[in-house]
């Protein structure tokens, strides 16, 4: 692989792991304080059906941002109703919200467009197309360093750049910050928490609020960044491999953006290797390639991350009075 | 046990009397995709609605959600008297092959692969024919002579269109540069259009200047990644030119819609046979749509190199081959 096919993988690596990483962060946030989310993927899919359609209706592609981040936050505050405020099952209530977005968006989708539950394409307005970086271009001329900046850092969606920048903003705010350390604390000991005179309803509908908000951001990502428009289920799965990011991340913000940088360049990779005559080997079975991302993640979960220990009050209900 | 055991065979005999007198019923079961998913579902949907249109004849269709959908669609669909019903893709293949035996009086269609069956006739299409006609168009397009090609999920279907697009743009310049690439190998593979997406800008980036999509909705993500950057599309099964005017440079549709309309003509008027009916660029069952979306783009050159392709293709002055008679590609 010469620089330039590294740089173009490196480039796509950075769009495709955007999303996971927006999600991991969700997951961190609310996993932080103690609720488990497996509704990850249905807060997504709730953001991005959100910005398709909005997008369509208004042309704006911020007051679509807004709209997925709402529709987003909205699943965030049911799924703490259920489970903080009635306690109810943490992961019950996280798969009945994947099937209710996903369902819901098929069915809204279908009444308002007609078009078998996805939404057409917005206006250009509509979207968050790339920008280009002051000096790319002349930067681009310069050498290897600068076709870097050109190709790889240049080029991108203003989403993308808020992604990147969103885990060093979550790693100051959780353990720099009052509300973060407080935050953590109720993940660990709510009790203590509570003896300090501390809602621990309040911190954990927060933690569920900033989930919201950031899954929202990666569904708008979805729908009216990368794409234009939502398709049926068109997360594919990348709630799930945030959450196993968040595992491999071992919870913690800054090591969320390099796994999740790791997951999008395996996907990048594979994308690009296919049908190419790798040296000594010759042409690598599409199959093999597609499959090689999820391998890696088995090979390096088994072995090579040590132990990830997760918050010590995750998945269980807070009583004040046992 | 005994009793009831009748009685069901008896409500179901004569549930099964009452299908024979009914009126003319047909219905349809599309695939995975949907029946909007711009491309060949929905072009079946047209043929269907053209149909309805003319004759006043009311159908029913189905879009399943999930693959054990198939068979229980079908067999509800036969029960309730329907006949034709008409499965539109070759992942049906399997659930006619088990349905078709248990209603032998219910004619039974499959659009994309083959069912010998008594009661069942297949429709093909010569995707390789009109995929042929789009790598010459392509190559023809190109201006850095490199063109790609993105398809769904990685089955013999979509190698056969792939495998006649390379035919197409080697004939027109053996020098010129193919990238193929198959989205994945799951029915997923057909509704990414994030992946659909990535794989065409992989491609651009190798300097493909025209990509040909063959994946169903994630061709809408290639689509949508070509135009954004400015390059040519080829759209497939449905006349896609619409999607991005002036950035798709053509569609090679199959007629899946005149397919039905006719299955539909032939099967009310009683002259529905089973049996293989085959659709190529003579029959006018495949071919490159041309309207005022890609006029500009479709040069006095192109529009002569694709009549003359055409021309010979029918005349069998050029042999495309088809992938899926040896599940190989002479080119590559």
């Amino acid at each position: 692989m010469d620089w330039l096919t590294f740089l173009n993988v490196l480039d796509s690596a950075v769009r495709l792991s955007t999303p996971l990483l927006l999600a991991c962060l969700a997951g961190l946030f609310t996993e932080r304080a103690g609720v488990v989310d497996i509704g990850l993927e249905g807060k997504m899919i709730a953001g991005a059906f959100a910005a398709g359609a909005v997008a369509v209706f208004t042309g704006s592609a911020w007051i679509a941002l807004l709209a997925a981040i709402g529709a987003s936050v909205f699943f965030g505050l049911v799924h703490a109703f259920a489970c903080v405020t009635q306690r109810g099952n943490q992961i019950v209530a996280g798969v009945a919200i994947n099937f209710i977005a996903l369902g819901l968006a098929a069915v809204l989708g279908q009444s308002w467009f007609g078009q078998g539950g996805k939404t057409p394409a917005p206006p250009n307005s509509g979207r968050f197309t790339a920008i280009e970086l002051p000096y790319a271009a002349e930067a681009a001329q310069m050498g290897p360093i600068g076709r870097f900046y050109a190709d790889v850092v240049s080029g991108h969606n203003l989403l993308v750049y808020f992604a990147f920048l969103a885990p060093f903003l979550s790693w100051w705010l959780l353990s720099r910050t009052r509300f973060g350390l407080r935050l953590r604390a109720v993940g660990e000991n709510p009790a203590a928490v509570d003896t300090a005179g501390v809602s621990v309803t309040r911190l954990r509908y927060s933690g569920q609020i900033i989930c919201g908000a950031l899954c929202g951001v990666a569904g708008a990502y979805l729908a009216i960044g990368l794409n234009a428009g939502y398709l049926n289920n068109m997360t594919a799965g990348r709630g799930y491999i945030a959450l196993a990011a968040l595992i491999f991340a071992k919870w913690r913000p800054v090591p969320a953006l390099f796994v999740c940088l790791l997951f999008g360049f395996l996907d990048a990779s594979a994308n690009r290797l296919q049908g190419v005559s790798l040296p000594s080997v010759g042409v690598v079975p599409v199959q093999f390639i597609q499959a090689l991302p999820y391998i890696l993640t088995v090979i390096l979960l088994a072995g090579f991350i040590g132990k990830a220990i997760p918050p010590k009050a995750g998945g269980v209900p807070y009583v004040k009075e046992r | 046990m005994i009793r009831s055991t009748l009685f069901a065979a008896a409500v179901s005999a004569l549930a099964a009397g009452g299908a024979f007198a009914a009126e003319f019923k047909p219905a349809i079961v599309y695939d995975l995709g949907g029946r909007n998913d711009k491309s060949f579902n929905e072009s079946a949907y047209t043929g269907a609605a053209k149909f309805k249109e003319d004759t006043g004849v009311e159908f029913r269709d189905f879009e399943i959600q999930n693959d054990s959908q198939r068979e229980q669609a079908l067999s509800r669909f036969a029960r309730q008297g329907f006949s034709p019903i008409i499965s539109v893709g070759f992942s049906h293949e399997g659930a006619v092959s088990k349905v078709a035996p248990q209603f032998p009086d219910t004619q039974f269609v499959i659009v994309d692969s083959v069912v010998d069956l008594p009661n069942v006739s297949s429709i093909v299409f010569k995707e390789h024919e009109g995929s042929y006609l789009a790598g010459v168009a392509a190559v023809l397009a190109s201006e850095t002579k490199k063109v790609g090609f993105v398809g769904g999920m990685d089955i013999a279907l979509i190698r056969k269109f792939a495998c006649g697009y390379v035919q197409g743009a080697k004939a027109t310049d053996p020098k010129a540069e193919i990238f193929q690439n198959m989205t994945g190998t799951t029915g997923a593979a057909w509704a990414d259009p994030v992946r659909g997406g990535e794989l065409a800008k992989s491609q651009m980036a190798r300097g493909a200047d025209v990509v040909y999509h063959a994946a169903g909705g994630t061709g809408e993500g290639v689509l949508q990644a070509v135009a954004d950057a400015g390059k040519l599309g080829i759209g497939v099964d449905k006349n896609q030119n619409d999607l991005h005017p002036g950035h798709v440079l053509t569609s090679m549709v199959k007629r899946v819609d005149t397919a039905v309309y006719d299955t539909f003509k032939q099967a009310q008027a009683g002259e529905w046979r089973p049996g293989l009916k085959v659709f190529g660029l003579a029959e006018d069952g495949v071919a490159l749509a041309m309207d005022e979306n890609n006029q500009a783009l479709i040069t006095e050159e192109i529009a002569a190199a694709i009549a003359a392709a055409r021309e010979g293709v029918i005349s069998g002055e050029i042999q495309v081959h088809d992938y899926m008679s040896d599940s190989a590609c002479p080119v590559q």
